[in-house]
């Protein structure tokens, strides 16, 4: 290659080695941007990540909001599920209970999982709920039936951002997918842990 | 000089035999030649599927899908519809993927860069030769893995992978669960191992051993575009090889990166491949903007207007690209404040790319312009290639985007800038270095002949497209309404004879080696000044015994 002495070799070594330190540092960064994006969804409601609040709201508006309610399930899980009215309309910053009702119609035991999110995505940061069934792994006999409640309220906040002080409906949608029994127990796991960070 | 390199010949220490010389070649130029060859056989190749995509869209209606299915995969009945439409997508998935990283950036970065910018700094080689052997063997294995993925099993019950280039999961995923996602997935993985250590020989070759005297700011334009791609490249590809090891272990190991029942995200998944994605774009074309000004100068007998202006341009685009992604996923629900962030980062990049076709036009102000073949070329590479950025500035709007997002709109935006302006800036090199490299000189009636039948066959292919998508056609479907019919044809029709246009292409070279007039060292006259035309036609095995000095 060169014909230079040591010293100088020495030196030649430094930026192919920083160059492999930036490749081994941008791969962790993109496994570092699964936490970090999660955390961002929390904090910001962005992608309608809904947030979690520990107590009812103390102000409430006169002006009202619709909530809907819409039920997916997916990946072939024989289950009816279903929300119990289709739309509530509340007042902003007013805690209601809605619930959602799944009845397994297959004919063998299963057991899901719920997701949810909130549309207008940018609803998401407002939309707070006390108590609700996301992310417990939930199992059905065949022919067993099970209500689930959601508390929640609209956070009177939404009303001074520019985003979002137009929204008069929000949709809160939830999906059950089924839990594979034989899937790794670390995913089982994780999914515990979602359930309290997430809520 | 060339007598004195005729003195060298009797120790060149070039290896003796085919496999020595050829498949152990740690000799940058061999490589490169390799690279090119490799290059050549991926853009037939990837060509020919976009042939074939274009023959089905020349009229509405299924025409060729369902037998070419039946053909290769031996459906029956109306189940080689299905395998057809599926086999469509396959088609366009593999022709982005083979045109991106195993055309363009083994031609590009492999081939030219390979063979010039060590000539150009003057060194006698590249830093890591052996390294360099192991990232063009790299290419043939991954290359044949995305072959072999057309052939096996990907959604249930139908053939390869068929989610387009970006592979966005859940199609990637729960979608095709077969073995071709998998196969696809590990040929990225090698092509982007391949490119991370070219990039990390291209950095260390041009930070080492750059000749006495040859400091950054009088390195060539050249050089200087490859040192900032190969930062992007080391940059960007890991995360892509992330991101695709995330869907990999979501796929087959259980984990839930992006699958929204184990509390993961798709969305995440977008936003890791765009921040691959973007400074990909821009991997593949500042090339070529490194050649053409190369070029332009040359043939203008003037140096490039305002050589630093140009250099810092390109530092400033490679930057700026890693700071708007999400200009890819306006549609996704992005927050308003960050839809206006990355409009406002897209259209900053307008500035530096202006700055580089602004110089590129005073470059040619007043100077003694010949119209030979390179010249053209990249006269044509700045046309389109300015054609294509006008249309990008478009895109960049999120409001505009939202209409236009996913119709052949984009797909006219892209292979404007990358079909035809990284594609001509290939050829344009071609035609470039053609006599350095072989030593011959091609004929110029039939690479005139070539330019001007791939110009109008290009231009009839996209230009069309710009219609469709205004009038709404969505991109990835096998069919389209009949209104659509007519500006589709039309798209057929130059496709063809771009293919013609190949095919001259093809016969130029061949004429040239069958005829074999030899080239002069320097073709091109006093206009063409950086370090390779210092040397003979073809350079010596080994060049620059003696390190060259620079003033």
């Amino acid at each position: 290659m060169s014909d230079s002495g040591t010293n100088k070799n020495k030196g030649n070594w430094r930026v192919p080695a920083a160059c492999v330190g930036v490749v081994v540092a941008m791969a962790g960064m993109s496994y570092a941007a699964v936490p970090l994006y999660q955390l961002f969804c929390q904090v910001t409601g962005y992608g309608g990540t809904t947030q979690r609040a520990e107590q009812y709201s103390d102000t409430i508006l006169d002006r009202k909001i619709t909530v809907r309610f819409d039920a997916n399930t997916a990946g072939g899980l024989g289950w009816d599920f279903k929300p119990v009215e289709r739309e509530v309309v509340l007042r902003i910053g007013e805690t209601k209970q809605a619930s959602y009702v799944a009845l397994n119609v297959g004919s063998a035991a299963s057991s899901g999982q719920a997701t949810f999110n909130v549309t207008p995505q940018s609803a998401g940061a407002y939309f707070n709920k006390v108590e609700c069934f996301c992310f417990t792994e939930t199992e059905l006999a065949p022919g067993e039936s099970l209500d689930m409640p959601v508390v929640f309220f609209v956070d009177p906040a939404i009303v001074d951002a520019p985003e979002t002080k137009n929204i008069n409906a929000i949709t809160l949608s939830y999906t059950f997918y089924p839990l594979d029994t034989e899937k790794p127990v670390a995913e089982a796991v994780t999914g515990e842990a979602d359930d309290k960070d997430r809520l | 000089m060339a007598g004195a390199t005729a003195a060298h010949d009797a120790h060149d220490h070039k290896p003796v035999g085919f496999i020595r010389r050829w498949v152990y070649s740690t000799n940058h130029k061999d490589i490169g030649t390799l690279y090119l060859i490799f290059a050549i056989i991926a853009g037939v190749i990837g060509g020919a599927l976009s042939i074939f995509m274009r023959w089905e869209l020349q009229e509405p209606g299924i025409q060729i899908f369902h037998g070419l299915a039946a053909m290769v995969y031996g459906f029956e009945g109306d189940a080689a519809i299905d395998g057809g439409k599926q086999m469509y997508n396959v088609f366009t998935t593999a022709h982005g993927l083979i045109m991106i990283f195993f055309m363009v950036m083994p031609a590009l970065i492999g081939g030219f860069a390979n063979w010039m910018v060590p000539i150009m700094i003057g060194a006698p080689d590249m830093a890591f030769p052996r390294m360099n052997n192991i990232s063009f063997w790299l290419l043939p294995p991954a290359f044949i893995l995305l072959l072999l993925s057309m052939f096996v099993e990907g959604p249930t019950g139908a053939y390869g992978v068929g989610g387009g280039w970006t592979i966005y999961p859940p199609l990637s995923t729960t979608g095709q669960p077969g073995p071709a996602m998998d196969f696809a997935i590990l040929s990225l993985h090698i092509a982007g191992a391949s490119s991370i250590l070219g990039a990390i020989n291209f950095i260390t070759t041009i930070f080492n051993m750059r000749a006495p005297g040859m400091t950054l700011h009088k390195m060539p334009l050249f050089a200087w575009s490859v040192l900032i791609t190969a930062f992007l490249l080391l940059l960007s590809l890991p995360v892509l090889a992330g991101g695709i090891t995330m869907l990999l272990t979501d796929r087959n190991f259980g984990t839930s990166f992006f699958s929204p029942e184990g509390g993961g995200d798709p969305i995440l998944f977008q936003h890791l491949f765009w921040f691959f994605g973007h400074p990909e774009v821009y991997i593949l074309i500042l090339p070529a903007f490194g050649i053409v000004s190369h070029i332009v100068a040359t043939f203008s007998r003037k140096p490039v207007f305002g050589y630093l202006g140009m250099a810092y341009a390109m530092v400033a685009i490679g930057a700026v690209g890693f700071i708007v992604w999400a200009h890819h996923m306006y549609t996704v629900g992005l927050s308003l404040d960050a839809q206006r962030y990355f409009v406002f980062a897209t259209m900053v990049i307008a500035v530096p790319t202006g700055v580089k076709i602004f110089s590129w036009i005073a470059t040619m102000w007043g100077g003694s312009l010949t119209f030979r073949t390179p010249m053209l070329w990249a006269l044509g590479f700045i046309f389109l290639f300015t054609v294509g950025g006008v249309t990008g500035v478009q895109l960049a709007n999120a409001g505009l985007d939202r209409a236009m997002h996913d119709t052949y709109y984009v797909v006219a935006h892209f292979h404007y800038v990358l079909s035809l302006g990284a594609v001509f800036g290939i050829f344009a090199a071609w035609y470039y270095w053609f006599p350095k490299m072989t030593g011959y000189m091609y004929n110029s009636w039939i690479a005139k002949t070539h330019f001007w039948v791939m110009f109008i066959g290009v231009n009839l292919v996209f230009f069309p497209q710009h219609f469709l998508g205004l009038a709404g056609m969505p991109r990835r479907y096998i069919d389209y309404p009949d209104a659509y019919a007519g500006w589709n044809a039309v798209s057929s029709y130059g496709s063809y004879l771009s293919a013609i246009g190949v095919v001259i292409f093809l016969f130029g070279v061949w004429e040239a080696f069958a005829k074999k007039r030899q080239a002069e060292d320097n073709p091109w006259g006093e206009g063409a000044t950086t370090l390779e035309w210092k040397l003979s036609s073809p350079p010596p095995f080994h060049q620059w015994e003696q390190l060259p000095r620079i003033k």
